[in-house]
């Protein structure tokens, strides 16, 4: 664990220990000393917070190591790094810190002089990374090929764009990933020399529980985990909820596929979950909280872990925080593994340690949540966004979003698309500004064909519809929702029939099984869509199901959407039902036509062979796993269509090319 | 308070649902997943949905509470067509193998199908395949007749307190039943039954002795007998417009039970006034003698399983008197083939029990050969052509085991052993016998804790009503108690196991309505002053807890608790044989 210098008296009239916690701790360590008037404390404070914030002293190599960078070899990177500074005696620091949500140009490493420079690189691997570390150290060639952008004043190096001034980073508004990538998210002083908990000093010194909440309230903030319920009416729900004790549970049990927001958020910035939920739950009065998070995120759970640990020791969590007779205690629950267990009341099923299963509502959560307690749930996200608004005030955060939302948003960018990661814009921002703007359109070449948003319980957006507004009803009118956050760009070559198929697939794994619905029907429905992909073989039967299933998809995604119990059966339809309405030439051609325009669907897919070039070598026969294709040595062959299974072996063992696909 | 149901007004209670509300008024709205005594409705198979005006969303009636003006509508077009799809995608992963099914003619699933209109074979794919679990010699499952509405689960769980079985897997494999695939012998099941009895399709049964009777009765090398528990002719008597009385009942079962062949029919309620004689006498001589107290009763057998499985520590506290059905069965074995002059012949003993429990204390203890709950006595009439309900005919119990006083019928109910005992134990130490219903000891309360005065001494007496109940009485009851009655099924045997399918709590209401009758109309109301118990300890057995009844009539126990679900041995013995432990 990291010592925390930053909490560390200046001289012995500062009387902080965590047994006798100081109401201005924070605040002394950030703007300090308060109850004394002394410029060598100031100046010790102020040089304790300078050195924290550069990393160190002397040169501080920040290495992203996310699990995204992790994913692009960053340990490989860093352990490079460190035998190269080893080898040649480099007097320089080696600093994990979060993603900055480039993803796509990981690693990210950005070097820090002593004299505060700091100048960020990218697009490193394992094997170029000791090319990097010779311009760097060797030739001092500052200006090399993998210079990115720099951050701050620079002097020297003015004529390198900021960071944030780059494409991929000027139409963002970062709010909540503002320290990802930036400071060390293992250690509580990089947090508190970035500024945390100072808002929840405040709240709990000098606001009441309700002031908070009507802040809150006031913001505009909604759930940032899908649905959108306003948060500080949710807060005002449990604090008026009597009861001997209160629980909050931060969701970090993110599991839509292609959504990593609050991952992201865990890694590189704990502290601020941590102060989030230490405000919201004074606000509520809860006195016990859980992170409840997926065994899928080890680097979350450990860097959480790590970071509550400080906490603790600093005074920040346990009994009496800073002196307010405020006690808070956080507990991390790994979920695991089941999708479903980010339904709230599954969540709470989980916890009391049952099998997690929604329950139904009313009551909600707020009113009788864990163990029949008055219970606050709220996504990462959400909470990462507290002590914003509580430091700059609800007008602030309401400014933040574009016309009537409030705040930013975070998503996760990727597919088809040529920057991907995680960009942070204001809520309310047109889609288009999102994929074109940010992430600069379609690959060279191709052409956008939708958006997928929402994950499973979102739609896809068509191209022609993407400068609909990032807004939960907007969104929610198009068939698609919010969502946690997950963008999922596709284009031509994607094929929409497969991309339902694939996300009825994920429903019908992760259905709890609890409810009718949920459980049978979209099992029903990826059957159907499963029929639709494939080429009806000999019987009329099979052409005649298939039509069927069409019709039973709209019968069933009705009732489903209609009867299913939680959240996750009501919106497992609408993958389905908006490639329905949007794509229905792509459903028509595969059941009318046997064809499947992007070409994805395997099952459709079939191939001739010329008889005027074949030379009848059988090599394709003999590659052909279905014995699909006949004929006689060094006659022509061909391709009996109901068996082939479009796999394409045939293409590559042909020596004279004679073999194409019959679109 | 009123709410407007499909045009009618209807007046309400603060907290009813709109489905109590509904039912009440005569309103049938298809529901599978809840029961009339759950506290919390699961809302799993969302058949009750109902519309409300104002509110865009279809909601489950069962967890809709009643506001004051609410508008509801039941059975509009959109309601109907979502409850057929429903059952439509039930029956799409349902085998087709109806014709074959124990529950034909009984099954809810198909009685929703026929309904709703279901149109067959609406969707195709895959249907569940899982292994049966015959690894029980009580209760056997099939999973995939089942729909997983939940209501075992809740009888298990909230009800019972055991939670044997759950919902296991996800998605599209879910299915209920023992954690890590095992068998249900492991799972620490207490075979009460209260599953078997709730399930709307024949996804659990009991393990049938039904084929195993008929063909003993075919057998001319055999004698069958039968014994008759207290709770099957009150619960049977309720099938006919007017109810017979309960002796009037079982002279019909004996005349229709002799007419397919069984050669003699006793009365188990004899050997009840048996087990008081002796759980009394055991009772006092705790209580004189410093003996471990409280003393809990073992007529139950699910709660003898509960114990060993679950509470070995509380083995020292049980009676250990064995069950009425053990002690006529070990009595009809040793003293009937004398009597009757039958030693060379081979007896059968045939229990007819409401219990599923009592077919594992019959192939643990020995002497009763085989076990037909309530629902199979059914399916024997069935089998032979019987139609019981306009069965006239009446024939007299046999002796010796014919003669039952009503503390014995009280059996058949919840507090009524206390009842049974109190009288005897009361005389036995010599005061006098109590006359009045003991209505301290009746009733559907869940703990029933109270004081009775014998002579100068105050008894501290606590009546459980069901499995569930055990871990109130213990956490939260008094701690100097002296004397506890538990039975494993709410409402008592009458409510058991192996009593008729259902759902509906009036049933039992009329059933213990007959058992006390039963008694209230007994010419002789306490087991010591039955002349033929008299007789027998005369003849047989000369004193409660002397020699021979210590033989005969006594038991001990084993803690099984090391067994459940980690016991590999005893999971291969049955557990492989069913399949039920195959790794998925």
């Amino acid at each position: 664990m990291n010592r925390s210098v930053l909490i560390e008296p200046c001289c012995s009239l500062c009387t902080h220990s965590p047994g006798r916690p100081c109401p201005d701790l924070i605040t002394c360590i950030q703007e300090g000393p308060l109850c004394h008037d002394d410029d060598t404390c100031r100046t010790l404070r102020a040089e304790r917070l300078e050195t924290v914030r550069r990393g160190g002293d002397g040169t501080v190599l920040f290495v992203g190591a996310g699990t995204c960078g992790r994913a692009n070899g960053a340990l490989h990177v860093i352990a490079k790094t460190k035998s190269y500074l080893e080898e040649r005696s480099v007097p320089a620091r080696l600093v994990e810190v979060g993603c900055v949500g480039f993803c796509q140009r990981e690693v990210f490493v950005d070097l820090q002089k002593g004299d505060g420079l700091r100048l960020s690189y990218c697009d490193l691997t394992p094997d170029n990374v000791d090319e990097f570390l010779e311009a760097v150290f060797e030739k001092n060639e500052l200006r090399n090929r993998f210079l990115y952008g720099r951050y701050g004043e620079a002097p020297g190096y003015e004529d390198v764009p900021l960071v944030a001034d780059t494409p991929f980073f000027s139409r963002q508004t970062r709010v909540v990933l503002e320290n990802c990538g930036l400071i060390d998210p293992a250690s509580l002083d990089s947090a508190l020399a970035a500024g945390a908990f100072a808002a929840a000093a405040r709240a709990l010194t000098t606001m009441t529980r309700e002031e908070v909440c009507d802040m809150v309230a006031e913001s505009g903030l909604r759930g940032r985990g899908g649905a959108g319920f306003p948060t500080g009416q949710k807060w005002k729900v449990a604090l008026n909820t009597a009861a001997h004790q209160k629980y909050l549970i931060c969701n970090a049990d993110e599991g839509d596929p292609g959504a990593f927001m609050d991952r992201a958020i865990l890694e590189g910035d704990p502290f601020r979950i941590i102060e989030g939920m230490l405000i919201a739950a004074y606000a509520i009065g809860a006195t016990k909280a859980y992170v409840y998070c997926r065994a899928e995120y080890p680097l979350a759970i450990a860097r959480l872990q790590g970071a509550i640990a400080q906490c603790r020791k600093a005074g920040l969590l346990g009994a009496n925080i800073l002196g307010s007779l405020t006690d808070l205690d956080i507990v991390i629950k790994q979920g695991a593994g089941a999708f479903v267990c980010g339904e709230e009341t599954a969540i709470l099923a989980s916890i009391e340690g049952g099998r997690g299963m929604p329950r139904p509502r009313p009551p909600y959560p707020a009113v009788a949540g864990l163990h029949g307690m008055p219970t606050v749930l709220n996504n990462v996200e959400t909470l990462a966004n507290v002590s914003g608004i509580l430091r700059n005030g609800p007008a602030w955060f309401r400014d933040l979003g574009l016309g009537e939302a409030a705040g930013t948003k975070v998503f996760a960018l990727s597919g088809r698309v040529r920057n991907t990661g995680l960009v942070e814009v204001p809520v309310g921002i047109p889609l288009r500004e999102i994929v074109y703007g940010i992430g600069g359109g379609a690959p060279e070449g191709h052409q956008i064909k939708a958006v997928q948003i929402g994950g499973p319980s979102g739609g896809c957006i068509p191209d022609e519809y993407l400068d609909v507004p990032t807004d939960y009803g907007k969104l929610q009118e198009l068939g698609a929702m919010m969502g946690s956050g997950g963008m999922v760009v596709m284009d031509e070559r994607s094929c929409m029939v497969d991309v339902a198929r694939y996300f009825m697939e994920f429903i019908r794994n992760e259905s709890c099984g609890k409810c009718t619905p949920c459980r049978e029907g979209t099992t029903r429905m990826y059957e159907i869509l499963t029929a639709l992909t494939k080429r009806p073989v000999g019987e009329e039967i099979q052409r005649l199901e298939r039509f069927r299933g069409l019709l039973h998809l709209e019968e069933l995604a009705a009732t489903i959407k209609e009867t299913s119990l939680c959240g996750l059966g009501q919106s497992a339809a609408n993958p389905v039902l908006s490639t329905l309405r949007f794509f229905r030439d792509e459903y028509e051609a595969h059941i009318l036509e046997d064809r499947c325009p992007a070409g994805v669907c395997q099952g459709l897919r079939t191939y001739a062979i010329d008889t005027a070039t074949c030379v009848g070598c059988m090599a394709c026969k003999k590659v052909c796993p279905a014995g699909a294709i006949l004929g006689e040595r060094k006659s022509a062959h061909y391709i009996i269509v109901d068996r082939c299974l479009g796999c394409g072996a045939c293409v590559d063992a042909c020596p004279k090319q004679s073999i194409t696909l019959v679109a | 308070m009123s709410i407007v149901i499909n045009g009618r007004e209807l007046q309400f209670r603060p907290g009813e649902t709109v489905l109590q509300i509904a039912c009440r008024a005569g309103i049938k709205i298809p529901h599978l997943c809840s029961l009339d005594w759950s506290p919390s409705p699961s809302a799993s198979c969302r058949l009750c949905v109902v519309e409300v005006e104002g509110s865009p969303k279809l909601q489950t009636s069962c967890t809709l509470i009643a506001s004051d003006g609410m508008v509801v509508h039941t059975h509009t077009p959109r309601i109907l067509k979502a409850r057929r799809t429903i059952v439509e995608l039930m029956v799409a992963n349902h085998p087709p193998d109806c014709l074959g099914c124990h529950r034909a003619g009984t099954c809810e699933l198909a009685d929703l199908a026929r309904e709703l209109g279901v149109r067959p074979r609406q969707y195709v794919g895959i249907k569940k395949d899982h292994p049966l679990d015959i690894s029980s010699s009580a209760i056997w499952r099939d999973p995939n007749k089942c729909v997983l509405c939940g209501r075992c689960v809740t009888m298990c769980h909230q009800i019972q307190g055991v939670g044997a079985i759950d919902y296991i897997d996800r998605g599209f494999r879910t299915q209920v039943g023992p954690g890590f695939y095992k068998g249900i012998n492991v799972s620490g099941c207490t075979y009460c039954g209260q599953c078997v009895r709730v399930c709307p399709t024949g996804a659990l049964m009991e393990h049938s002795h039904v084929d195993a009777v008929v063909s003993e009765l075919g057998d001319p090398n055999t004698v069958v007998v039968a014994q008759v528990a207290p709770a099957v002719p009150a619960t049977l008597s309720l099938g006919r417009s007017k109810p017979p009385t309960v002796p009037v009942m079982l002279e019909h079962l004996a005349a229709a039970l002799k007419q397919i062949g069984f050669a003699a029919v006793f009365d188990t309620a004899f050997s009840a006034d048996v087990t008081i004689m002796e759980e009394a006498t055991e009772f006092l001589g705790r209580l004189q003698g410093g003996g471990v107290l409280p003393m809990f009763t073992s007529c139950s057998p699910a709660w003898i399983n509960y114990v060993e499985l679950h509470r070995p520590d509380l083995i020292p506290h049980l009676s250990t008197c064995k069950s009425p059905q053990q002690m006529a069965g070990a009595l009809i074995k040793e003293i009937y083939p004398k009597y009757a002059g039958l030693e060379d012949k081979r007896i059968v003993l045939v229990s007819i029990m409401p219990c599923t429990a009592k077919k594992y204390e019959a192939e643990d203890l020995g002497d009763v050969d085989y076990v037909l709950t309530t629902r199979e006595l059914t399916t024997l009439w069935d089998r032979f052509g019987i139609d019981f309900n306009k069965f006239e005919d009446r024939l007299p119990l046999d002796p010796p085991f014919a003669e039952a006083t009503g503390a014995a019928r009280l059996f058949a109910s919840t507090g009524g052993v206390m009842e049974a005992a109190v009288r005897t134990a009361a005389s036995l130490a010599g005061a006098e016998t109590p006359t009045a219903p003991l209505n301290e000891a009746r009733g559907l309360d869940e703990v029933k804790c109270f004081t009775f005065d014998v002579g100068d001494t105050t008894l501290n007496l606590a009546v459980v009503n069901g499995l569930g109940q055990v871990r109130t009485l213990l956490e939260e009851g008094p701690a100097d108690l002296h004397f506890v009655e538990v039975m494993s099924c709410p409402g008592g045997c009458a409510g058991g196991g192996g009593q008729p399918y259902g759902t509906e709590a009036a049933d039992l209401h009329r059933r213990l309505d007959r058992i006390y009758d039963a008694d209230a109309h007994a010419e002789v109301h306490s087991s010591h002053e039955n002349q033929s118990v008299a007789a027998l300890y005369e003849q047989y057995l000369g004193q409660p807890l002397g020699e021979v009844s210590h033989r005969l009539l006594h038991r001990t126990y084993t803690d099984r608790s090391s067994g459940v679900l980690a016991n590999d041995d005893a999971q291969t013995k049955r557990g492989a044989r069913a399949g039920a432990g195959a790794p998925h």
